[in-house]
């Protein structure tokens, strides 16, 4: 075997599924691929998320993006070889009062006037009819009949080895340590040498904002830590994955009974040392909410929490897109505890505006201008 | 000692908080209590003694002969830890360690205790976690049938309700705490039709230089007795190189190969083991660092000289720091108490070495002799990484040998945490205690890298399950209260 390249056409450096994904669809264009990731592919957010595959309640500009993304979702096995644990069982989104209804109504008419059909207004009885342990005073809600959810982990290593087989150099443990311009080409300093190549991918997740400072685009980008609970297995009770309007909780059941709480209570990321610390005042809180909305769970012990290291923007968007400032520099980053579902779809958009320098998805208000550029 | 018998009569915070009532436990408490600082001791089971002195308070075996001399030993420390003015919790779980984010400077952390269906967030300035040891997994094909338990479970059926198992009993494994077993039972009363010795042949080779230490130390006296005892009486079966368990829903015989020979042993119960390595689950979560012990073969704690971690304010005492038995983990501990008494200023560095250096040098007696035990007593390979690939490793996921193999060999997985996604091989409610040592041993072998290459399970707290209702009512410090009002 020949050593590994420390050139190619793309460099991708972060090894989440973004990283992944664009690194396999970059490849699947016939691009020469060196993807940099410091630990091992999924090792942070995109390992130890929910695994929601959610387009239900998501920001409009992001629509366009998940829309592509679900499709790949749909057929993921013909994509990466692996099924990734994906089911499709829809998420619900519960409405606890008729206002909290009326205001789902309006934003699946506004979906429906853009032309977005995958949003549905339920009533109180297809409520039930879905997610019989709901509490009966819940008047109804919102469905995304195509959502589900799959495993986060094995999902983000099935991109992996994909890539890896498409051509993809995946170089783990590799820890980047400064990104300079060097004429035409890129020159990424890690802790095993430098590397080259004319095109750069920054999808280093919470750890994004150091390279795009190191290339003079500062954002202001906040690290996370949105802790996750997972019970002992229960009887078959719930489908669909739920979420509420009024309180913060994600609530899922998976094939062999164990339910996934959630609900983006953060604990105290320590990014420098690859660790966080959870806050069992908000796993209360947490476990609160469900104690009220489904008695049933009351008596079910909690068997592990943890907590992911992820990347935050103010307006709750990702930075997607070319750089503001130099050509063949690109960000895909700050997913804000929603990128998982978007990471196919996100980096077949990635490649292609890398190779063609367009795309016909519309990724309009998630370029990194909006932090970068100041009023004129 | 003051006993808290309910959530709300804990402190809301203390000096020094213990987590293990075994022997280190025990003493660590005691130590420090007597040099006036203000203890909590945490046990999760109904009396003090830890495993080796389980239920020495309590014990229906009232004849002194069946758990020996060495047993009653741990009247003594429960009784001198009886006296001392330390806070006594007992059936309490622990089931989180995490920094007190409150604290304005200095190692203080906030600790998750469950009692009575109850559960609290209380502090601690320095912790010891003397959480002990636990029986290295044994997986042949068929340990998962009714009838074939681990001889430490066996041994707290006796020791704690005077049971021993009906029937004929077989044990196999290797290790001290073997031939002690069935000397115990069969005083007892247990029909034991053979014990199976799996030391592989070899380690008497590999453990011939550590002779001359062990020939000098306490553990020979201890260990010829053992095998004297067992040896007169019952059956023993050498060089045992390949065990399952079978039967039809439960287990009918034992098949045991030794070399190309093979014998069916028909019993009712079969008790395993092969040795003992420290349960590392609670230190893992809090943080602390471990590497692993190429003689114990096991991942212990990296400690300094008082026994710190490498988190500031938590020490491990006990077999939990790496193996050494009863009477260097009561030593252990009470030089952990020493250090953590002068991590809280209480003494200075002087006066802690002054009073640690006649425990170090016990401490050094007690220990000398171990490395002998621990090459001696080393699993075969087989016993390992079970070789069939048929054979369930982890029980809670039912997750097999072949499973782990392929998946490490097929996807190129690395690690045990990875592993966990395809398999979920350790995200049961034991955490991984059960198929830890031996999904690194398989993933090792599998990609010919060494245990220590491949590393552990991150572990997750709650460190023992916590249920929804405890952890929605968590009674919260007035401290922690004000911090997120704050």
């Amino acid at each position: 075997m020949s050593a590994a390249p420390t050139s190619a056409d793309v460099i991708v450096i972060g090894g989440g599924i973004h990283g992944c994904s664009t690194a396999l669809h970059c490849a699947l264009r016939g691009a020469s691929v060196i993807l940099l990731e410091k630990d091992h592919a999924g090792r942070h957010a995109s390992g130890v998320n929910a695994g929601g595959v959610r387009q239900l309640a998501r920001h409009v500009a992001e629509i366009p993006l998940s829309n592509v993304s679900m499709a790949l979702w749909h057929r993921i096995g013909e994509l990466v070889d692996d099924d990734c644990g994906f089911t499709s069982d829809g998420q619900v989104l519960v409405a606890e009062t008729e206002e909290d209804l009326a205001n789902c109504k309006a934003r699946v008419d506004d979906l429906t006037l853009r032309g977005f059909h995958h949003e549905e207004l339920i009533d109180g009885k297809e409520l039930r009819r879905l997610v019989p342990a709901v509490s009966e005073s819940c008047p109804g809600g919102v469905i995304s009949r195509r959502d589900g959810a799959a495993i986060p982990l094995r999902a983000t290593q099935a991109f992996k080895r994909k890539a890896q087989e498409q051509g993809a150099s995946i170089r783990e443990g590799v820890r980047v340590e400064k990104v300079s311009r060097d004429g035409k080409t890129w020159r990424v300093a890690t802790n095993v040498g430098d590397f080259l190549a004319p095109r750069l991918v920054n999808a280093a997740g919470a750890w994004a904002d150091r390279i795009a400072a190191d290339l003079g685009e500062p954002v202001p980008l906040e690290v996370i830590a949105p802790m996750l609970m997972i019970t002992a297995p229960l009887p078959a009770f719930i489908k669909p994955v739920v979420i509420m309007v009024r309180r913060k909780l994600s609530f899922k059941q998976f094939g062999n009974g164990t339910v996934l709480i959630g609900g983006g209570y953060s604990g105290r990321a320590l990014r420098d040392e690859n660790r966080t610390v959870l806050d069992w005042r908000k796993l209360a809180t947490n476990a609160g909410t469900v104690w009220d909305l489904f008695p049933l769970m009351r008596g079910v012990p909690i068997v592990r929490a943890w907590a992911g290291i992820e990347a935050r923007m103010p307006d709750d968007l990702p930075v997607f897109g070319p750089s503001a400032r130099y050509e063949g520099l690109y960000h895909q980053f700050g997913f804000s505890a929603h990128g998982f579902q978007l990471g196919p779809g996100a980096g077949a958009v990635m490649a292609e505006i890398i190779a063609t320098g367009r795309s016909n998805v519309p990724i309009d208000g998630l370029g990194i201008a909006r932090f970068t550029q100041q009023a004129p | 000692m003051k006993a808290v018998t309910a959530i709300d009569q804990f402190e809301e915070s203390y000096d020094l908080v213990v987590v293990g009532a075994g022997p280190a436990g025990l003493s660590a408490a005691a130590r420090a209590a007597e040099l006036g600082i203000g203890v909590l001791l945490v046990d999760e089971n109904p009396a003090p003694g830890g495993q080796i002195y389980r239920a020495i308070t309590t014990t229906p075996v009232g004849d002194r002969e069946v758990l020996g001399a060495d047993y009653w030993r741990g009247a003594e420390i429960v009784a001198r830890f009886e006296r001392a003015q330390a806070g006594y919790a007992a059936r309490c779980t622990l089931w989180s360690i995490g920094p007190d984010e409150t604290a304005a400077e200095g190692e203080a952390f906030e600790i998750g205790l469950s009692l009575d269906g109850r559960a609290r967030l209380i502090g601690a300035r320095q912790l010891i976690l003397t959480t002990g040891a636990q029986e290295r997994p044994f997986p042949i094909p068929g340990w998962t049938l009714p009838g074939v338990m681990t001889a430490g479970a066996a041994q707290i059926a006796l020791k704690s309700a005077a049971i021993v198992p009906a029937g004929r009993t077989v044990l196999a494994g290797c290790g001290p705490l073997l031939y002690l077993l069935a000397g115990q039972l069969a005083a007892a009363g247990a029909e034991i039709v053979a014990v199976l010795d799996t030391t592989p042949r070899g380690n008497w080779l590999k453990a011939a230089g550590a002779l001359p230490n062990f020939l000098r130390s306490p553990y020979l006296a201890k260990g010829l007795r053992l095998m004297a005892k067992a040896r007169r009486s019952l059956r023993f079966v050498g060089g045992v190189t390949g065990l399952a368990a079978e039967g039809e829903g439960r287990l009918a015989s034992a098949r045991v190969a030794r070399g190309d020979a093979a014998e069916i042993i028909a019993c009712d119960t079969l008790l395993l083991h092969q040795g003992v390595i420290p349960s590392v689950n609670l230190s893992n979560a809090a943080g602390c660092a471990h590497d692993f012990d190429e003689a114990q073969h096991c991942w212990v704690p990296r400690l300094d000289n008082w026994f710190g971690s490498s988190v500031p304010g938590i020490a491990i005492a006990g077999d939990g720091a790496g193996i050494g038995g009863a009477e260097s983990a009561a030593l252990r501990g009470e030089i952990a108490a020493l250090g953590a008494v002068r991590r809280l200023g209480q003494i200075d560095l002087a006066e802690g070495d002054r009073q640690a250096a006649p425990l170090r040098s016990e401490l050094e007696r007690a220990l000398r002799g171990r490395r002998f035990l621990d090459l001696l007593y080393k699993p075969a390979p087989q016993f390992l990484a079970p070789p069939q690939d048929e054979t369930i490793i982890c029980r809670c996921e039912e997750v097999t040998a072949g499973q782990v193999r392929d998946t490490a060999t097929r996807l190129g997985v690395t690690g045990p945490n990875q592993m966990k996604a395809f398999l979920r091989c350790g995200m049961g409610p034991c955490q991984g205690r059960l198929c830890g040592p031996t999904v690194v041993e398989l993933i090792a072998q599998a990609n010919g890298t060494t245990p220590a290459e491949v590393g552990y399970y991150r572990l997750r707290p709650p460190v023992k399950p916590v249920t929804l209702a405890e952890l929605a009512a968590l009674q919260q410090t007035e401290a922690a209260v004000k911090a997120v009002v704050r």
